[in-house]
Order: structure tokens, then C-alpha cells, then sequence
């Protein structure tokens, strides 16, 4: 055996130097199927006020990366420069970040990983441990919930985060306000973000709580089909083996669609939205019972994008039952004992409803 | 095993670790993989040998505040984490790896930067590798079924070298992916990972034979070190009252393994050397042992969210308490620097040499965080299926454990279920908390026979005592209607029954678990009240209850959860 490095080795002072950077992710026009994934993952692009993607499934296909593809679509923000919080203008930043400047510049929108095992410190944001040690001040330090304002927050293995984080979402998803009030110090800011989760449902199901804060739920299973199995593989080696050509491929495609999204986002103002799809959407939620008004106004929502994105003047029935099963699978009372799950309930349904 | 078996995936795991993922060693500790252990440092690979303990915190794996440095200092040091360093990392211990531990390694893996070798001492109930990682993985190794060659081959630094320099000029041949996942889909490997780490195998072997292309020889080497372990097994599991033969023969070391089972190999496409190089590469009893112990882990695993330590997970704050830290505690700093502010005054005239520190901090000051844990608990199910009663008893049973699933989350319940019929009882579903994959364990469950009393309730009490080493608080339900008639050994017997079931209701007495007798005949059994005396537990009258009802009953006459 090599002689293990002195534990000495391991000790550095700060400024932490940055581990080395990722390879670009993989883009996401490239994705072979996965239809329900990709266009859930568009239309809150198109409409961050939908709430989020769960994204449930099997190993291996593809649900992360997905997700860390998005990021190359979302459209720049407009933020102060130098505000922790990304907030849009300069009386928006939050007094103890001391913010003097009044640039403001764009950046991409905020795409914050959670990872799992981390501390509570962290999310929230907690004291500033240098200054507290070595000025012995008390500065507050932010954590990832003031990066994510105005952004994308997402949890791989959501259904294996700790139950005080997921608390600790829960309160900041409602309120939309990070408030640390703990170690003596009193500081809260914006912290609005698009939750985005994923994860293999055979590890533990998710707290239905949480499951409610999440607009969409796509459930995704690997291709059964030998052709469009050969073409993942050939994609995904093709990227492996020469990154630079296949980005180089892909990349445009990509653009294509950022521009497509915010094609709709500029359109999804004037869609309108007939009586008939409120009375829609108001019947498939009561035959299939699902809870509150929440997925209604989902559904709803989620239509109007889906016409923006199609470049529809209006809500359509179509629409409607495209994104049924998106925006409704999840807030279904659990039935233990139905073997076909949420989804068939959804489509069922749908055909009797909405013919 | 043959030497150039080992030498070719010992050169794939040297050429390119970090897109092969690493090694899936299953080894008991022994010469063998000593043997093995000792090599790994020597090979010439791209990447430093990093071992990891198995208990590795967030705070060794990510890094953080070193918290003697920063106190000796006098300003925050930063200790860098095991996964900021491409590494091979050694996985001790791989079977007990925790599924957040293998979780945050599986992020780690598929940054590409790392590789893994897991060391899988994987005994017997169902223990190994997380599937999050053995998906990952693309190499396999069994040193319990086969022997390391006399003399381990030694990789040429220099040749590995030109191999890795060569690797990304090579190609792999339009149809040979098609070929790659045809012969994955043959295999029945779902997974999208495994032909992806048959193609990087298959072009580390192409570099290191100096080619650039992909040829056939190379996909059927690499599927054979790849695929193998991934495969199902070619037939079912017998039955367990029929039990398979005994291998009499070393498995074969080349040739189609399934030479002597024409009725089987017959479902194989004919000619598809790359599904004869993945058969050849193992022996069926190893693929059935490991689809084996996969079903079960795959239960087992399913401890649900936030497993942080053993079968316990953290909970509320609790005020912190003065203490040095150690593995697994956390620095609560303001309570520290609470601690050490009334001191300063006095410290600094004592101490003049470290007047110009801010902060004078000793270690009587620390002050740790701490958090209330919570307990979870297990429901063993052992449910009586024998005579003509058990279809009804047995939907009931399903039922209860589905619907006390179904709200289990904010109960923290995981619910067992174990079936006695016939000569013996068996384990349905081991402890989970997963709705999913109790309703695919649950489907077709079967039922009659005699009735093994004394069998059920000592898997019920192994089952029990499991869970508790885990760090989960079990109690036994047990549903019956009536008397054993079959002893323990297996014979029928109902006097030696009646002695066995006597002694191991005392056995679960004496360990102090909660159990629960559901006593499910028309007709009120004062036996079944004796044997709940005799075990402890409570006495439940039950006829022709439904899901339910049974689920309210069991909910409403157990205590709480303890706190700890």
C-alpha cells in the first residue's frame, strides 16, 4: 500500500480553491423520448408560476440529467449586481447584504443544486464563520436558498432528503420569505424558486406535503423499445467520447427551443382562457376527486403555457388533456390497493369526462 | 479464473476508471482479495488510491471547517473532502453502505471524475451492494466463486499509457450499439448504464489490442466482464420444496454455460456471441444469487428518507451541550462562543503570548448540537396461510399492511410480512417503508397446508431481532386461528409443536418485544389467549376482520413510538 498523505495534507486556508469545474451537461433536445419529462420541464420554463417538476423512475433514465439540461434553456434575469438574493432592483436587496451598487446586469437564472447530507446551515444560510472568528462580528452568511431566489431549486433523491430539510422547504415553498431566526441572528430575504425533484420511488415514497408543492409529476420508465434504446446509447456515447462536436451538434437545437420558450412566455399573456375550459377543468377535477383547488388552478395554468408554447390563442380542450395527468397524477388520494397507479386513474377518467 | 480474464478487466479498470465507474469486488476477507488489495495501488492508474471508511461523514466525504485547526489557528481552516480529489476510492464494507451514503457516492460517480471499488463481504439475507452503485459499476469480480490465478498479471505502465492515449481516437462501429443494447434487451438489463459501460469497456480493450476501432472480439470481451453479473438467470428459481442440486461440477471457464440445458437456451437468438460471451462469463448460480439477494435488498433498502445512521434519522433540535466533538457530532458555534465570551478578559491576561487572536477559545468550551432521535418502527406481520381459510386471512393481512403503508410516512412505520404454511415460513417482505414494491411483493402470494406455528414465529422473531440491530423498534402481529402442527424441524408433530411453539413464545417474551396475538377464528381460541400470555402480548379477537379494520385495531392497541 502507498504511504497515506500526512492528515496535515488535507489542511488549507480559505478562500476554499474551487473543485474542478463539471463538463457541460448534456442538452436537452438531444434527449431521446421522454416526452412527458421534457414538456413538463418546458412549460415551467414558459410559466415558472406552475411550481415545479417531480420527476419519478427508474434508474438510468436519464431524469438528472434532464433537470441539469434545463438550465441551458432558461433565459437570463435581469439582477443587481453583487445582491446575494438576485433580486430584480436595488430597493429589493435586502439591507444586510449592504448592497451599494446600482448596476444592474444579467445573468443566467439561478439552477441550484441540493445535495443530499446537506447541513441546515447551509440551505438557510447561517453565520459568518470567518468573521465571527477571526473579527468576531456577526455577519450573516447566505446558503442556497438566497441563490436559488428567482430560480430553480433541485433535489436529486428527493424521497432521501432529511426530514428537517424537507420542513425547512415546506415553510420557505409557502411563504416564499427565508427567515433565519436562530444563533442570535434575525434575517430574512425573497426566496421564491421553482422546486424541481427527482427520484426512484422504490427507495421511499415522498411526504404527501411535499408532493403537493410540486405544479407537475412525471413518472418516466426506461424505453422498452430496441430502436430507441440504440439511439440513447449512440447519443449518449457520441458525448461521451467527443463532447465538443456533439455540443457543438446539439447546441443550436437548444437555442431553437430557448427561443421557442420565450416565445411563449412573451405570448402566454394574451392567451385566453374560453368559459368551456374553465367548466373543463372544473369536471375532470371532481371526477377524480383530487384535493383543494390547487390542481385546478394548475391545470389550468399549465394549459395556458402548453397553448403559448403551441402558439394557440386560446385554451383548448387538447390542451387541457395533454397536461391532465401532469398536473393532476400526484394530488390523487392514494388508493393502497390500486394496482394500475395514478396515471391509468387519470387517463380513465379523462376519457369519460372529457371525450 | 483464468489469468487473461483478469488481466483484461484489471487493464480496463487502469485504462479509464472514471468511465468505467469502478470495481463491484465480492470477496469475503481473505487472501484472495488481500491478494487483490494489495495490487490495486501498484496498478498504473490515472488516479490517486483513496480508501474511504465506512462510516465517512458528509463532513470527510464534502469537506468543511476543521474545527481543531480553526481553533489552534485562530481563523477558519478548511478541511478538503474526500470527493474534491479524482480518486479511485475503496469501498469498505460496500454490503452495509446506507442508501444516503450510496446516494451521495452515486452523485459522486456520475460526475465522472471518480471510480469505485466496492468491497462486497456480502454474507447471507439478502446483503450487498446498493443497486444505486452496482448499477454504476461497471466491473465484476467474484473471488468466492472463483479462484485468483496463482500469479496476478502485472499491467506495463508504459502500455497502458499508449492505451489511455489512444482511447479517445477509438470508435465504436454504427451497428455495434445496436448489437450492444439487442444483447442487454436479450439479457433482460433494463438499465440504460449497462451497455454504456459495455461500449467504454469495449474501447479500453480496443486501445490497449492498438486499435482504434471497436471490433466484435473486443463488444464480446467487455460484455463478458460487463453484462455478466447484470444478466437474470436463465431459468427461474426452482421452487423451495424443490430444491436446486447441488453444483457438482466447478463452473465452466469458457463455452456456453447453458451448453447443458438445451430446454432453456433454446428462448436464446442463435449465434449472438455477445449473449454467449456474458453467459460463458458466469455460472447460473451466481446470477440466481445475486437476482436473489437483489430482490431482497431491493426491499430492505427502502429504509425510507433520512436514514442518517443506523435505522435512525435526525430530528428537532435539542439545546446544544458542552462536549468534544467526535464522529458524527457537530460544532454548535454560538453556543461555543457564547461559552468562551466571559473568559476572554481572563484568558487574555493569562495568556499574553496570544493577545493577538480575537478570540480566545479552549476546548472546555465547545458545545455540541444535538437532536431528538426518533425511533422507527417495525411491524412484523406473521400470518397463518395454511388450511382453507388463508385466502380471505391472507387479502386481509395484505390489505392491513397496505393500508397502514399508505400513512406510514409521518408514523415512520415500516411494516414485514412473513407467511407460515406447509413444512415451513417464509419471509414475503422484508422491513420497508415502500408502497411500490410491497404491491409488486404482495401479488400472488400462495396459501394452504399445515401449520408451522413454531416455524412462523421464529422467522417473526428473527425478523424482529434484525430490525432491532438496525436501530428500529419491531413489534409482532401475529394473525392465526388455530394450532400448529408441525414442529419446528419440520416434522408434524403437534405435541413437539405445541413444546416448540410454548418455547419460542418465551423466546419473544424474553426480548421484550411488543407483540400482538390477532386471534382471527369464529369462534374466541383460549389457546391463542394462553400462547399471548405465555409470548407477552396483547390478545385481539378478530373474527373476519376486514383490511381496515385490522389496520385501525393494530394502529389504535400499540403504543406510541418511544422517544430515545
Amino acid at each position: 500500500m502507498t504511504a497515506r498523505p500526512h492528515e496535515a495534507a488535507h489542511l488549507r486556508a480559505m478562500p476554499a480553491t474551487k473543485p474542478t469545474p463539471r463538463r457541460a451537461p448534456f442538452p436537452f433536445s438531444a434527449i431521446v423520448g421522454q416526452e412527458d419529462m421534457k414538456l413538463a420541464l418546458i412549460l415551467t420554463a414558459v410559466d415558472p408560476a406552475i411550481g415545479g417538476v417531480l420527476v419519478f423512475g427508474d434508474r438510468g433514465t436519464g431524469k438528472s440529467t434532464a433537470v441539469r439540461a434545463l438550465a441551458a434553456l432558461l433565459p437570463e434575469i435581469d439582477a443587481v449586481e453583487g445582491c446575494p438574493v438576485n433580486s430584480a432592483r436595488p430597493d429589493q436587496c435586502p439591507d444586510w447584504a449592504g448592497i451599494t451598487s446600482q448596476t444592474i446586469i444579467r445573468k443566467p437564472t439561478p439552477v441550484v443544486d441540493l445535495p443530499l447530507g446537506v447541513s441546515e446551515d447551509r440551505v438557510t444560510g447561517a453565520l459568518d464563520i470567518e468573521r465571527a472568528i477571526a473579527r468576531g462580528e456577526k455577519a450573516f452568511e447566505p446558503g442556497l436558498l438566497a441563490r436559488a431566489n428567482r430560480g430553480y431549486l433541485y433535489i436529486d433523491e428527493v424521497n432521501l432528503l432529511e426530514d428537517h430539510i424537507v420542513d425547512l422547504l415546506l415553510d420557505v415553498a409557502q411563504s416564499g420569505e427565508n427567515v433565519v431566526e436562530r444563533d442570535g441572528l434575525s434575517i430574512r430575504h425573497a426566496a421564491r424558486f421553482v422546486l424541481v425533484g427527482s427520484g426512484n420511488p422504490e427507495e421511499g415514497d415522498l411526504r404527501p406535503q411535499l408532493l403537493d408543492r410540486f405544479g407537475l409529476s412525471v413518472d418516466v420508465t426506461s424505453p422498452r423499445d430496441i430502436e430507441t434504446r440504440v439511439e440513447v446509447i449512440r447519443r449518449r456515447d457520441a458525448y461521451d467520447t467527443d463532447p465538443d462536436t456533439f455540443l457543438a451538434t446539439w447546441t443550436p437545437e437548444d437555442a431553437a427551443l430557448r427561443d421557442r420558450i420565450m416565445a411563449a412566455r412573451a405570448a402566454l399573456p394574451g392567451i385566453t382562457t374560453p368559459g368551456t375550459a374553465l367548466h373543463d377543468c372544473a369536471a375532470l377535477c371532481i371526477a377524480l376527486g383530487s384535493d383543494g383547488l390547487r390542481g385546478e388552478l394548475t391545470l389550468l395554468r399549465t394549459a395556458r403555457a402548453l397553448a403559448a408554447t403551441e402558439g394557440a390563442p386560446s385554451v383548448a380542450r387538447s390542451h387541457l388533456k395533454r397536461v391532465a395527468a401532469l398536473a393532476l397524477g400526484h394530488r390523487l388520494r392514494r388508493d393502497p390497493l390500486d394496482e394500475a397507479g395514478s396515471g391509468a386513474r387519470v387517463a380513465r377518467v379523462l376519457a369519460e369526462t372529457l371525450p | 479464473m483464468e489469468p487473461e480474464t483478469l488481466r483484461l478487466l484489471l487493464s480496463v479498470l487502469t485504462i479509464d476508471p472514471a468511465a468505467i465507474g469502478g470495481l463491484w469486488l465480492r470477496a469475503r476477507a481473505g487472501p484472495d482479495r488481500q491478494r487483490l488489495l494489495e495490487v490495486l495501488p501498484l496498478l498504473p492508474l490515472p488516479l490517486p488510491v483513496q480508501r474511504l471508511a465506512s462510516n465517512v461523514t458528509d463532513e470527510a466525504l464534502f469537506g468543511g471547517l476543521d474545527s481543531a485547526a480553526t481553533l489552534r489557528a485562530g481563523r477558519p481552516v478548511l478541511r478538503q473532502g474526500l470527493l474534491d480529489r479524482a480518486a479511485v476510492l475503496v469501498l469498505p464494507m460496500a454490503e452495509r453502505c446506507a442508501p444516503d451514503l450510496a446516494a451521495r457516492l452515486a452523485q459522486a460517480l456520475d460526475g465522472r471524475r471518480h471510480a469505485i471499488v466496492a468491497l462486497d463481504e456480502a454474507a447471507d439475507d439478502g446483503e450487498g451492494l446498493p443497486e444505486k452503485l452496482a448499477d454504476r459499476l461497471g466491473l465484476f469480480l467474484d473471488l468466492d466463486a472463483t479462484r485468483l490465478p496463482e500469479r496476478l498479471p502485472l499491467l506495463d505502465a508504459a502500455k497502458m499509457q499508449a492505451a489511455r492515449a489512444l482511447l479517445p481516437t477509438v470508435r465504436v462501429p454504427h451497428d455495434a450499439v445496436a448489437d450492444v443494447v439487442r444483447a442487454c434487451a436479450d439479457l433482460m438489463i433494463l438499465s440504460t448504464r449497462a451497455p454504456i459501460l459495455t461500449l467504454a469497456a469495449a474501447r479500453a480493450l480496443a486501445a490497449l489490442a492498438g486499435r482504434v476501432v471497436v471490433e466484435r472480439a473486443d463488444l464480446a470481451a467487455a460484455a463478458g466482464l460487463v453484462l455478466a453479473h447484470r444478466a437474470a438467470p436463465l431459468a427461474d428459481p426452482p421452487d423451495s420444496d424443490d430444491p436446486p442440486p447441488p453444483p457438482d461440477s466447478p463452473p465452466p471457464d469458457s463455452g456456453p454455460a447453458d451448453a447443458d440445458r438445451p430446454d432453456t437456451s433454446a428462448e436464446l437468438p442463435k449465434g449472438d456471441i455477445l449473449v454467449d460471451a456474458v453467459r460463458a462469463a458466469l455460472p447460473d448460480e451466481i446470477l440466481r444469487d445475486l437476482a436473489e439477494a437483489r430482490a431482497q435488498r431491493q426491499a430492505r433498502g427502502a429504509s425510507g428518507s433520512g436514514a442518517a445512521r443506523v435505522g435512525n434519522r435526525r430530528g428537532r433540535p435539542l439545546p446544544p451541550r458542552r462536549g468534544l466533538p467526535k464522529s458524527g457530532a457537530r460544532i454548535d458555534l454560538i453556543a461555543t462562543l457564547r461559552a468562551a465570551a466571559p473568559w476572554q478578559g481572563v484568558r487574555r491576561a493569562a495568556n499574553p503570548d496570544r493577545a493577538a487572536q480575537a478570540l480566545l477559545v479552549e476546548a472546555s468550551d465547545l458545545h455540541l448540537k444535538r437532536a431528538k432521535i426518533m425511533s422507527d418502527r417495525v411491524l412484523v406481520f406473521a400470518v397463518d396461510a395454511s388450511g382453507s381459510a388463508a385466502v380471505a386471512r391472507l387479502a386481509e393481512a395484505k390489505g392491513a399492511v397496505e393500508q397502514l403503508l399508505a400513512r406510514a410516512y409521518s408514523r415512520r412505520d415500516h411494516v414485514a410480512l412473513l407467511t407460515f404454511r406447509g413444512q415451513a415460513a417464509e419471509l414475503l417482505l422484508p422491513p420497508t417503508r415502500s408502497l411500490v414494491m410491497t404491491k409488486a411483493r404482495l401479488r400472488g402470494v400462495p396459501g394452504g397446508g399445515a401449520t408451522p406455528l413454531a416455524g412462523g414465529l421464529r422467522l417473526a422473531l428473527d425478523t424482529a431481532l434484525r430490525a432491532r440491530a438496525r436501530g428500529m423498534t419491531p413489534t409482532i402481529a401475529l394473525l392465526t386461528d388455530g394450532r400448529g402442527n408441525v414442529a419446528l424441524d419440520g416434522t408434524a408433530d403437534r405435541a413437539q409443536s405445541d413444546l416448540d411453539t410454548a418455547q419460542m413464545a418465551r423466546a419473544i417474551r424474553a426480548t421484550g418485544c411488543t407483540a400482538l396475538v390477532i386471534d382471527t377464528a369464529q369462534r374466541q381460541q383460549p389457546r391463542l389467549a394462553d400462547l399471548a400470555r405465555n409470548m407477552g402480548a396483547r390478545y385481539l379477537a378478530l373474527p373476519r376482520v376486514g383490511g381496515g379494520q385490522l389496520a385501525a385495531a393494530l394502529s389504535a392497541s400499540l403504543d406510541p413510538v418511544p422517544v430515545r
